[in-house]
């Protein structure tokens, strides 16, 4: 059962007329419905196709969170080989609200790191809707340290609300977990590449997003803060989420041109919760381009890489 | 969110000094204050000969940029380090107000360019780079120009082969510039790598409050932690917390003293302790000899960017 976002509507009224007429097709084969069927596909295509050509940066922001949307083991499923996963930050606990392991990609041996939201209630539960841990964050730096030791690239996939505030949270370190983890990445002596597949929540995502290369899914977000957050904090309203998200510049479009990102990765039209498999495809090509460019660097040419990246960000902004 | 209650009353029956218009709230527009902690009433002169702790109560209240760096500099005197010019207003936010604006009367308000200020000098006979990140200018928030002056802080001590010392209060982020605040959580993590790859001391000193993405990068990546009494340090926000799970926060819940008893910080130390500690944790990281008279102190050349 597909769920259509509140700004989908014409296209959900187009579509439900099409499947009322399928299902009359079955008793009644008259090619007159028939090509209405077809007329009314196309019409909803076509809709969609708009719709989804000027999304605003809000609804940007929907099509983010939209449940269906592929998640972080989705991605491991449809592009990591021999994928196994890991458990455990080796301190305290094991936090689902990320998740990684190691297997191949392309034939090659990787390690993968990823927010994962869950794709049910339960796992949503279980997962913690992406929101990690300081556990999350010290199993990511667990994991990086290891990749780097057996010289093996790493691919984090980029998909969280934020950091969950808790008082165990705060009890067990969130802000140096957090911190760490980012200085793990920038010491990695092997390539890393991260992806924003769909939430790229503030300090919770570049924990793991400080990467050689940083791509973004069409359709992901990436902030400082959720445009409810700013909403709140800057506006005092948290009405003013559409305006926020605005503002706040947010859209793969926007980090693109301010050089925070370095590729968006196009997604089917009608976002990539329509046809995971493409959004999935897509991504993993992206990758292996950014690894191909980054092959043959040596450990401390890919250290300096990253740490210039970063450094450049912002300096050239007029 | 001043840390005191002013006393209009009694400022209109006592005259205060002559105002001097360029100075930070150091100057006090009332001669009274009131201890945000105990209630008591205090004369503000007492409370600033006292480093900005009330007497009795022993309550830190904030302390402005040039107070701190008095405060630990030796003879009340160092060289104001530059630090870089950064675009202004990347985004041309507005929320309420234009970022812009926001901006210059934080400037007009506090003296200051944005919330990071760099000192060169010594301690204790030692040279050392001090940075102060000012609550006052927008909440401490960081953004690109305190990013870029933390940044400063850290090249400029690993070009003098100095440790750095860094205060921090800061309420996080600086909502207003999105992406490139969060950015600087990754540019200030190289700079403390920098440090620590040319094995340099990092001292850390937490003030109230320290929270949001700051403390998720360069706060708590010191080598030394030390926390003031009382301070809020914390990833999240009380309120954010409370409203997530919905429940009262425990008693002394991110303060100073609950992130020493979690490990978080090494020490909690009192105001009028910190400037030696801060010079016994530095001469001791670089095997400097103990503590010599400092009447032979030796005159600082000027660095290269710095201006007297």
């Amino acid at each position: 059962m597909r769920s259509y976002l509140d700004f989908e509507k014409p296209v959900a009224e187009v579509d439900a007329k099409a499947e009322e007429l399928k299902a009359l097709t079955d008793a009644d084969t008259s090619p007159a419905i028939r090509e209405e069927v077809v007329r009314l596909e196309g019409k909803a295509a076509e809709t969609l196709a708009a719709l989804y050509a000027g999304l605003t940066p809000w609804q940007k922001t929907q099509v983010a969170r939209h449940p269906q949307r592929p998640h972080a083991l989705d991605y491991i499923a449809g592009m990591i080989t021999d994928f196994t996963l890991f458990a455990g930050d080796r301190k305290f606990a094991e936090d689902e609200a990320i998740v990684g392991g190691l297997g191949r990609f392309r034939g090659e041996s990787v390690c993968i790191i990823g927010h994962e939201k869950g794709s049910s209630t339960e796992a949503r539960l279980k997962h913690n809707f992406g929101m990690a841990r300081p556990e999350g964050y010290r199993k990511a730096v667990r994991l990086m340290d290891m990749a780097d030791r057996f010289d093996l690239p790493v691919i984090a996939l980029v998909d969280t609300p934020g950091a969950y505030p808790g008082i165990g949270a705060e009890e067990r370190g969130q802000a140096e977990a957090i911190a760490r983890s980012t200085d793990a990445c920038l010491a990695l002596g092997v390539p890393n590449v991260a992806v924003v597949i769909g939430e790229g929540g503030s300090g919770g995502a570049i924990a793991i997003a400080t990467a050689n290369r940083v791509l973004m899914l069409q359709n992901s977000i990436y902030s400082v803060i959720s445009p409810e957050g700013a909403a709140s904090i800057l506006w005092r309203d948290t009405a003013k989420a559409q305006e926020a998200a605005t503002n706040m510049k947010i859209t793969a479009e926007d980090l693109l041109r301010f050089g925070v990102i370095d590729k968006i990765v196009p997604e089917p039209v009608g976002g990539a919760h329509r046809n995971p498999a493409a959004t999935i495809a897509a991504a993993a090509d992206a990758i292996a381009v950014a690894f191909t460019e980054l092959g043959r660097l040596d450990r401390e040419t890919l250290r300096r890489q990253r740490r210039d990246k970063f450094l450049a960000i912002g300096r050239a902004v007029g | 969110m001043a840390d005191f209650e002013p006393m209009n009353w009694i400022s209109n029956v006592v005259r205060p000094k002559i105002r001097n218009f360029l100075a930070r709230r150091e100057v006090p527009e009332n001669l009274w204050i009131k201890c945000p902690d105990s209630g008591q009433l205090v004369f503000y002169k007492d409370v600033e000969t006292n480093q900005f702790v009330i007497p009795g109560s022993e309550y830190h209240m904030r302390m402005g940029a040039v107070a701190r760096l008095k405060s630990v500099f030796d003879g009340e005197t160092w060289f104001d380090i530059a630090v870089p010019e950064v675009p202004i207003d990347p985004l041309k936010f507005r929320d309420e107000r234009r970022y812009s604006d926001r901006l210059k009367d934080a400037r007009a308000k506090t003296s200051m360019n944005d919330a990071v200020k760099l000192g060169y000098g010594k301690l204790d006979g030692m040279p050392v780079v001090i940075g102060v990140q000012d609550f006052d200018f927008m909440g401490g928030s960081l953004g690109m120009a305190a990013g870029e002056a933390v940044i400063k802080g850290f090249d400029t001590a690993l070009e003098k082969s100095t440790p750095f010392i860094l205060f921090i209060g800061s309420g996080g982020a600086r909502m207003q510039e999105g992406i490139f605040s969060l950015m600087q959580m990754p540019r200030t993590t190289v700079g403390v790598q920098r440090l620590r790859e040319a094995r340099l001391p990092y001292i850390v000193v937490l003030t109230n409050p320290t929270t949001g993405g700051v403390t998720a990068s360069y706060a708590m990546l010191g080598d030394v932690h030390i926390a003031e009494p009382g301070a809020l340090i914390g990833f999240a926000g009380p309120r954010v917390i409370e409203q997530t799970i919905r429940e009262k926060l425990p008693e002394g819940f991110q303060k100073s003293e609950y992130l020493r008893e979690h490990g978080m910080v090494d020490m909690v130390v009192h105001r009028r302790e910190l400037r030696p500690l801060l010079a016994r944790m530095c001469r001791i990281l670089t095997k400097a000899p103990e503590r010599v008279d400092e009447t032979a102190a030796v005159v600082l050349p000027a660095p290269a960017e710095a201006s007297a």
